[in-house]
């Protein structure tokens, strides 16, 4: 029997606009998913610390106030301290072309933009899962 | 890049050490309950039951989640490491979930003494999430001196976490129902401390008499009498009285009284493991029988007694 896939998604800095996240949880909540989230304004520390309680296949960042870059290279650094530099990291949110290159660059495995359509959010996550392998 | 499967018996003396990620990833391995996992989880089985473990149990909205916000920091104030197990619904139809009790948990979020862990009901009754029982184990052998499990909202009568947890709390809210709720069997009964939450409301003090009246006759069991304790989370008010309960039931369980219940705990655990252990065995071997039980040409009885026949090599109608 296969286990639901985890994900945590949370809101990291300022922005105070959680519309959109709600929806991608509701999205993944009916795609089968558990979906763990920590609320608006979560610093860098306070995700990676609850993703790694969870102990959850992605961790998903949703950002619309443009501090991407320094907002996932922490991340990123903080999952390798904690022994979970295995875990999927993606980002949602807005944010220019050359971010994108800058992210899949530090080792964001999808940046999924404003315009992504429900759909394709389930079946790409649940592609990367089954491309990493179980818990 | 496909992550290395780190073995489970190779997790156990990291659990121990309390490593955040080893007992994340033990939780998962119960959670998914893969036979891989059982040697390992035998070993934590026997070296935990130091913790005070704690379920926090009531009607949705009843304030269970913000009493335990506030219950984790008065523990921690009084210097205990803290566990928190916060159970969500599974959705019936898609099987997913949304697990939120983290965000009201968020001045705990960097504190290395609070481990907070959100599970899915996935389909278990009684408010319970299958695994909890494992996971509290995990836990406790990681160093955490309280485990508060809060249950989904329940009903009237999920009364499965009186089988998990040393010590029941009942939150009850007032304005929920008049006092013929509160003669009612069922979840009130499994209390080994009531809690009216929201005692900044006025009519609080109805809801305390009525659960007051309802046990005053009551025979203590196992030697203890639950007391019914006023508190309100939005004020930080009577936390103090709470710990002190939890306290005292905890000395209570220590004396004869507790034996019993400590046998009981141990007897549903029994219960529960073969449970999973033999659903586990028939999954997938069934599908002969269902069809010709949709069909109406077997019956459930003759059925299900030829399933376990099938097993245990009994003879008919043994």
């Amino acid at each position: 029997m296969g286990q639901p896939i985890r994900v945590l998604l949370a809101k990291v800095g300022l922005d105070g606009h959680d519309r959109g996240v709600k929806v991608v949880a509701r999205t993944l909540r009916d795609a089968g998913m558990d979906v763990v989230y920590t609320g608006l304004h979560r610093t860098p520390e306070e995700v990676v610390r609850a993703a790694v309680q969870e102990d959850v296949d992605i961790l998903g960042v949703s950002l619309l106030s443009g501090v991407q870059l320094t907002v996932f290279p922490k991340i990123m650094r903080l999952l390798a301290e904690q022994q979970a530099e295995d875990m999927i990291v993606v980002a949602g949110g807005v944010m220019p072309d050359e971010d994108v290159e800058a992210l899949k660059a530090l080792g964001v495995a999808e940046v999924m933009l404003q315009d992504t359509p429900p759909a394709a959010i389930v079946e790409r996550l649940t592609h990367l899962v089954e491309a990493r392998g179980a818990r | 890049m496909r992550r290395a499967f780190i073995p489970s018996t190779d997790l156990v003396p990291r659990v121990e050490k309390g490593e955040p990620f080893a007992v994340a990833r033990m939780i998962s391995r119960a959670e998914a309950s893969s036979s891989e996992a059982r040697e390992a989880l035998g070993a934590l089985y026997r070296k935990a039951g130091r913790a005070h473990v704690v379920g926090v149990t009531g009607v949705p909205g009843s304030g269970k989640s913000t009493l335990v916000a506030t219950l984790v920091a008065r523990l921690r104030a009084a210097g205990a490491r803290v566990a928190v197990v916060a159970i969500d619904p599974s959705s019936p139809y898609s099987g997913g979930a949304i697990l939120g009790d983290r965000i009201r948990m968020q001045e705990h979020a960097l504190d290395e003494g609070v481990f907070i862990r959100s599970m899915a009901t996935h389909g278990a009754m009684g408010g319970m999430a299958h695994a909890c029982l494992d996971v509290v184990d995990i836990l406790d052998v990681a160093g955490y001196d309280t485990v508060l499990i809060e249950t989904v909202g329940v009903g009237q009568d999920e009364v499965e976490v009186a089988n998990a947890s040393d010590t029941t709390v009942v939150v009850s809210a007032p304005g929920l129902g008049d006092e013929v709720q509160a003669i009612k069997a069922g979840i009130l009964e499994i209390a080994d401390i009531h809690v009216v939450s929201k005692c900044d409301r006025p009519d609080s003090n109805r809801t305390l008499t009525d659960l007051k009246m309802m046990l005053k006759d009551a025979p203590p069991r196992d030697g203890w009498r639950p007391p019914v304790l006023g508190l309100s989370s939005l004020r930080g008010e009577g936390f103090e009285d709470l710990m002190d309960a939890m306290a005292r039931h905890r000395e209570a369980l220590a004396g004869p009284g507790g034996v019993a219940r400590r046998r009981a705990i141990a007897a549903f655990r029994l219960r529960k493991t073969a449970e999973t252990i033999l659903i586990e065995r028939f999954r997938g071997r069934e599908q002969g029988s269902v069809d010709a039980l949709a069909a109406r040409q077997q019956d459930p009885y003759a059925a299900a007694s030829e399933l376990v026949r099938n097993f245990t090599g009994e003879k008919a109608d043994a």
